[in-house]
């Protein structure tokens, strides 16, 4: 927030070199109804939030925290995702590697698989983990009800994000400066680590971000796959509904807000992550 | 990679003479997402079909099942139209035109996709819940209801697939330029006839990938809308939400070939963009 509202005068000052015009009469109408309904169905309830947890102040915070089963809600929550997170940095920069370097029959059936789990219903996916996982489960694994579900249903759900970021950007790099590096006597691993992973870098990060924020915020695949027990499977999401249904919805938004801020957070530490990797390269 | 056989550059690296490494990589990714994904999906199709047609049968001859997957349609096509209309507009306004605020906007457009659902669901009933909401007394001096009714699940699941529109049409309409709209501006054509005729023909492909991706979205919204819905038998439960209550009501055939279905349509949809859309120039020229 703080960079955007840094940097958008310069958006007004700076020519650019697609022909960008300044706003007509109707374009003008055009972006007061789009930002009309934009404020109505975004802006205004999110800032609610905000509002109805500033409301509370301090007390409200130091409350929710308190209470031992949102605290633990919070620890799973913000652990489970950092580490799909991880494991999604490596499977995911793999997978996309293979997708691009790699050929062989099947591979654009690979393509419609890493697109199903954004495209399934969240509810549908937890079904579906519960088949191959759950107390039915053909292999004898039996995850439900345990810490491994909520892990599972994170990287089910989070597996597109990296894979979809890093993708483009592999495709666009050009193996001459890979060969160039290779034919003056540096190692694959060096190849990799000064010359591919720089370039890299950003769009692992900004895949990372999207899976961790992803990650935190889910809600849809757990229901029918964690148990929700408290204190062991419950998450931050489960825990805000029943807040709601409570009709505690300051102890709700105050768990939102806190949520909020760590996703922020987690952008900012991965982009100056990212920015320090592409430099060292 | 780094053993590649001098020849002519092909974009998007040609593949690596095969090596060791090579067939490793490539069988911990099909092993992973066979595991991950192929496996488990396959699974619930198993199950749906486990009695031959009877859990679809079933399913389908249930009024709650069918009500609940009328009112998803129902829903999921509003929320799509709208954003639609709201995502082709906005993009235009963000690429084509310069205004205060512009960057902040476009930062803006993609939060609803980093929120939680029921952090949605709860943003919505504090702005229009009619006892507490903070447009309450407003919409109930209106005699409108929006929590608890229909317009209120077409706003949570508009709010979720908010910005996928506009995330695949906004590279396009930048990377196609202004040339060809100014040309037909010249010849006399009016704004709506060179948006007809040039602008949306070159971002057809982005906006029916956009389309499809919000309608895989909309269609399976669950926790924004559990919150906001009222989750009312024969009212407001939609076909997610159905899907859960006949799974914890141990109907778990009718569980199965529920999420069937909605799979179906959403796998479906993304399958035929991604087969009938040109590979190698996704702008549609």
């Amino acid at each position: 927030m703080t960079t955007t509202t840094i940097t958008w005068p310069g958006a007004t000052r700076t020519r650019r070199p697609r022909a960008a015009t300044s706003l007509t009469r109707s374009s003008g109408l055009g972006l007061g109804i789009a930002l009309t309904w934009f404020s109505l169905l975004v802006l205004i309830p999110l800032c609610l939030i905000i509002v109805q947890a500033g409301k509370g102040g301090w007390g409200i915070y130091a409350d929710t925290l308190s209470n031992p089963q949102t605290a633990a809600a919070l620890r799973l929550t913000v652990g489970q995702a950092l580490l799909v997170t991880a494991v999604n940095v490596v499977f995911g920069t793999l997978i996309a590697w293979v997708l691009v370097r790699d050929d062989f029959p099947g591979k654009r059936f690979l393509e419609v698989i890493i697109d199903i789990p954004f495209a399934l219903p969240t509810i549908v996916a937890g079904l579906v983990l519960l088949s191959l996982y759950g107390p039915m489960s053909p292999l004898g694994i039996n995850v439900a009800n345990t810490e491994w579900s909520v892990f599972l249903a994170l990287l089910f759900v989070t597996l597109p994000f990296v894979v979809r970021t890093v993708q483009p950007v592999l495709l666009e790099l050009e193996p001459d400066v890979e060969e160039a590096a290779a034919s003056l006597g540096a190692s694959r691993y060096t190849t990799f680590r000064r010359i591919t992973l720089p370039s890299l870098a950003p769009a692992i990060a900004a895949g990372a971000a999207l899976s961790f924020a992803r990650g935190i915020s889910e809600y849809g695949s757990l229901v029918l796959l964690s148990g929700n027990l408290p204190l062991k499977t419950e998450v931050a999401s489960v825990r805000m509904l029943t807040y709601i249904e409570n009709g505690n919805e300051a102890a709700a938004a105050a768990v939102a807000s806190l949520l909020l801020i760590v996703a922020l957070l987690a952008i900012v530490i991965l982009d100056i992550v990212s920015r320090a990797v592409a430099r060292r390269g | 990679m780094a053993s590649r056989t001098p020849g002519p550059f092909v974009q998007g690296g040609a593949p690596a003479a095969r090596t060791g490494g090579t067939y490793v990589r490539r069988g911990l990714v099909i092993a992973y997402l066979f595991f991950l994904v192929a496996w488990p999906v396959a699974l619930v199709v198993q199950h749906t079909f486990a009695g031959g047609l009877t859990n679809l049968q079933t399913a389908l001859s249930d009024p709650i099942v069918t009500h609940a997957l009328r009112l998803t349609v129902y829903v999921a096509v509003w929320a799509v139209a709208i954003n639609t209309v709201f995502g082709v507009g906005i993009s235009l306004l963000l690429v084509r035109y310069t205004f205060p605020g512009r960057r902040v906007l476009s930062a803006l457009i993609d939060l609803p996709l980093s929120v939680s659902p029921v952090v949605v669901g709860l943003a919505l009933l504090l702005a229009y819940g009619s006892t507490n909401g903070f447009f309450g007394p407003v919409l109930r001096g209106a005699g409108l209801q929006i929590i608890f009714a229909t317009p209120g699940i077409i706003m949570a699941t508009a709010f979720v697939s908010l910005p996928l529109v506009i995330r695949e049409i906004v590279p396009v309409l930048q990377e196609i330029g202004t040339e060809q709209e100014q040309a037909a501006r010249s010849l006399g054509a009016g704004p709506w006839q060179s948006f007809w005729r040039i602008t949306l023909p070159s971002i057809r492909w982005a906006l029916a990938y956009g389309v499809v991706l919000s309608l895989a979205r909309a269609l399976g919204e669950f926790g924004a809308v559990k919150i906001v819905s009222g989750n009312l038998i024969d009212q407001t439960q939609t076909a997610t939400l159905v899907v859960e209550q006949k799974y914890q009501d141990f109907e778990q055939g009718s569980a199965y070939a529920t999420s069937f279905l909605l799979a179906l349509i959403a796998v479906a949809a993304l399958v035929v963009v991604t087969i009938i859309r040109p590979r190698e120039s996704p702008d549609g020229n």
